[in-house]
């Protein structure tokens, strides 16, 4: 499948496109098929998200895990800080960077 | 410490005050990103993989106790409550949102302070030796004529959009502290037969895609002809450096390509058409600049002696405390490696507390060094117990320093968007690997340094084991070299083979390192062992 992803304008956190809007949570994110770019410059031209682009990722039955680890860490957050990561609760988060 | 004129701040401030209005009309629509961001760039704005991040610049590494409380007080107002010190002596902050951008950048400029030239393919950030104006083996101080150069190069019409970035230190001992043969212009003050100071002039080193150790092009530069002769070097790379290429386009290429020999030819040629325009400072601007690093009010008549007798302290003091220019004085490194910590990441909390420990005992300095640790310059060594005991109460007394623990890795790709694999989980794993301090006391000086892509922030070309991050079908891969110094002995170290996943290559470290110890000689470090035997023993070690 294809994601989009790309960072909030104003905070840099890191977004993903639910269909209808942007999410923290890659989780959240839905297959954009041939359409991520055409989104992509429609939302960056709203000002809604900054430096958007399209990423491989595969199903998985806890939601899109994307395919290369430089998204993976996007998605969670710095493996090495996990107090700092959208799972601050879970210690081993980082094993599904990796 | 350097204090700023009426002209420093005013256009410190006004850069603020632009930057406010690029950023509103940024968060308005005005701008696109495409037009944004090398403005964001000019001031140290960074869009990283998880939010923005701010570089600000520590010129030469030195700050005073009232800007180190300012860092703090971004982090906890700003930021999530910690800074990260850098290979290039500044600090990062990682959690920035761009609306508070402008306002981060007005409360820096009321203690002095700014991320200008810390991005962008401009005069970088000046570095200098963490140990200026208190070692004793200095010729001189270089912090006057890194300042001088700092207010020369910022806004320099002329050299603000280079070929490629552009990095000058300057040091003045034989003790290569920086990394100077390392960098675009590395300068290292000398004395001369007669005794009068000038520099050794080192052009064209650098580390990243393509490392290069500088070679001398002059031997013997007259102070008096200090700028005039940096900005020959500037105008020869600025006409002939390579802008159809980003990768071939640092100095480091055109000294390569055309040869040491016809690129000193040519900057001798540009020298005296720079010399006539006067340009180089009046003795009086010198010593106006210089009177800022004037040596702190000295007690004379100090004990030299230390009472040792608590084992955890005397550790620590053989390992990070160094001889004073004055008697009774030492030096004092705070190491930013904790075992299994993040090498240069500081708390809010420490950085404030680092600033009362400078304030105390420290006459209100500290330095940042390019291995990312603190350096408080002149502490009385009767006050060194008192120091390390508030130290060790803060997890900042690891008696590291220069040992296999205390090592420097880039953010990497927990942070960085450049990055291929992360450095900081390897550098944890080796850390804890070899947390036994009397395993690290054995093996002597051993610095390891990890990048986590091949731009080389973490420095792994001048690690005697350096360790370099690559992507291998979208999986972390990490390349171990050996052999590489950043310090007067400069070289460049080489890959030893194929490479290793994450534990691989603490495997690996391991297997070299116990290959030395058994092979050494008397007196020998790592690196003297490699030089003296080659790669194949360590080969033999980690792939036999």
């Amino acid at each position: 499948m294809k994601i989009l992803t790309g960072n909030n304008l104003e905070t840099g956190d890191v977004v993903w496109w639910t269909g209808s809007g942007w999410s923290r949570h890659v989780a959240d994110a839905v297959d954009v098929d041939e359409g991520g770019e055409a989104i992509a410059a429609r939302e960056e031209g709203a000002r809604r998200v900054n430096a958007p682009y399209v990423i491989e990722a595969l199903e998985t039955p806890e939601g899109p895990r994307p395919a290369h680890i430089k998204d993976r860490v996007r998605a969670l957050g710095p493996t090495v800080r996990p107090d700092l990561t959208l799972k601050p609760a879970d210690p081993n988060a980082g094993s599904w960077v990796i | 410490m350097y204090k700023y004129d009426q002209y420093d701040q005013a256009i410190v401030d006004a850069r603020v005050e632009e930057f406010r209005d690029q950023v509103e009309r940024r968060l308005s629509g005005a701008l696109s990103e495409d037009q944004f961001k090398p403005l964001r760039l000019m001031n140290g704005l960074y869009l990283q993989l998880h939010a923005y991040m701010l570089r600000v610049a520590i010129p030469y590494g030195t700050l005073d106790s009232r800007q180190m409380r300012m860092l703090a007080t971004i982090a906890r107002k700003y930021d999530r409550g910690y800074g990260h010190f850098t290979t290039r002596q500044n600090i990062q902050y990682n959690w920035i949102k761009l609306a508070d951008a402008p306002d981060i950048l007005a409360d820096l400029a009321t203690v002095e302070m700014h991320a200008i030239q810390t991005s962008g393919n401009c005069i970088r950030n000046i570095s200098s030796d963490q140990f200026a104006g208190a070692a004793a083996e200095e010729v001189a101080d270089p912090r006057p004529w890194a300042e001088l150069l700092r207010q020369w190069s910022t806004f320099h019409p002329e050299f603000s959009y280079l070929p490629r970035k552009f990095k000058i230190a300057v040091v003045a001992s034989d003790q290569d502290r920086a990394a100077v043969r390392l960098h675009d212009i590395g300068l290292q003050i000398v004395r001369n037969d007669a005794g009068a100071p000038g520099f050794r002039v080192f052009v064209g080193g650098g580390m990243g895609r393509t490392p290069m150790v500088a070679p001398e092009i002059r031997s013997f530069l007259p102070t008096a002809d200090f700028l005039s002769y940096v900005e020959a070097i500037l105008r020869v790379y600025n006409r002939y450096g390579r802008r159809d290429n980003i990768y071939k386009a640092r100095i480091k290429i055109l000294v390569h390509e055309l040869g040491a020999e016809e690129f000193t030819r040519q900057v001798e040629a540009e020298f005296p058409l720079v010399k006539a325009l006067g340009l180089d400072a009046p003795e009086a601007e010198f010593a106006r600049i210089a009177a800022f690093f004037a040596d702190p009010a000295f007690e004379a008549g100090l004990a030299d002696e230390l009472d040792l007798a608590d084992p955890d302290f005397a550790a620590w003091a053989k390992q990070n405390v160094h001889p004073h220019k004055t008697p009774g004085y030492a030096i004092a490194t705070i190491s930013l490696k904790p075992v299994g910590g993040i090498p240069g990441d500081a708390s809010a909390d420490q950085i404030d507390l680092m600033a009362d420990l400078a304030e105390r005992y420290s006459f209100n300095e500290l330095r940042v060094t390019h291995a990312q640790n603190i350096v408080l310059p002149h502490v009385r060594k009767a006050d060194l117990y008192a120091l390390w005991q508030q130290l060790e109460a803060a997890g900042l007394a690891t008696p590291n320093l220069d040992l296999v623990s205390d090592i420097i890795a880039c953010p990497g790709l927990d942070y960085c968007s450049l990055a291929n694999a992360r450095s900081i989980p390897v550098a944890q794993k080796i850390a804890r690997r070899f947390a036994d301090l009397d395993r690290q006391r054995d093996l002597g000086e051993l610095k390891l340094k990890i990048s986590g892509c091949i731009n080389a922030c973490g420095h792994h070309h001048a690690g005697h084991i350096g360790i370099l991050g690559v992507d291998r079908k979208g999986e972390e891969n990490y390349q171990l070299l050996l052999g590489g110094s950043g310090a007067e002995d400069a070289s460049l170290a080489k890959i030893v083979g194929p490479g290793f996943s994450e534990d691989g290559i603490v495997d690996a470290v391991e297997k070299a390192i116990e290959r030395y110890r058994a092979i050494r000689q008397d007196g020998e470090r790592f690196l003297d062992t490699y030089r003296r035997v080659g790669v194949e023993p360590f080969k033999e070690a980690i792939y036999g």
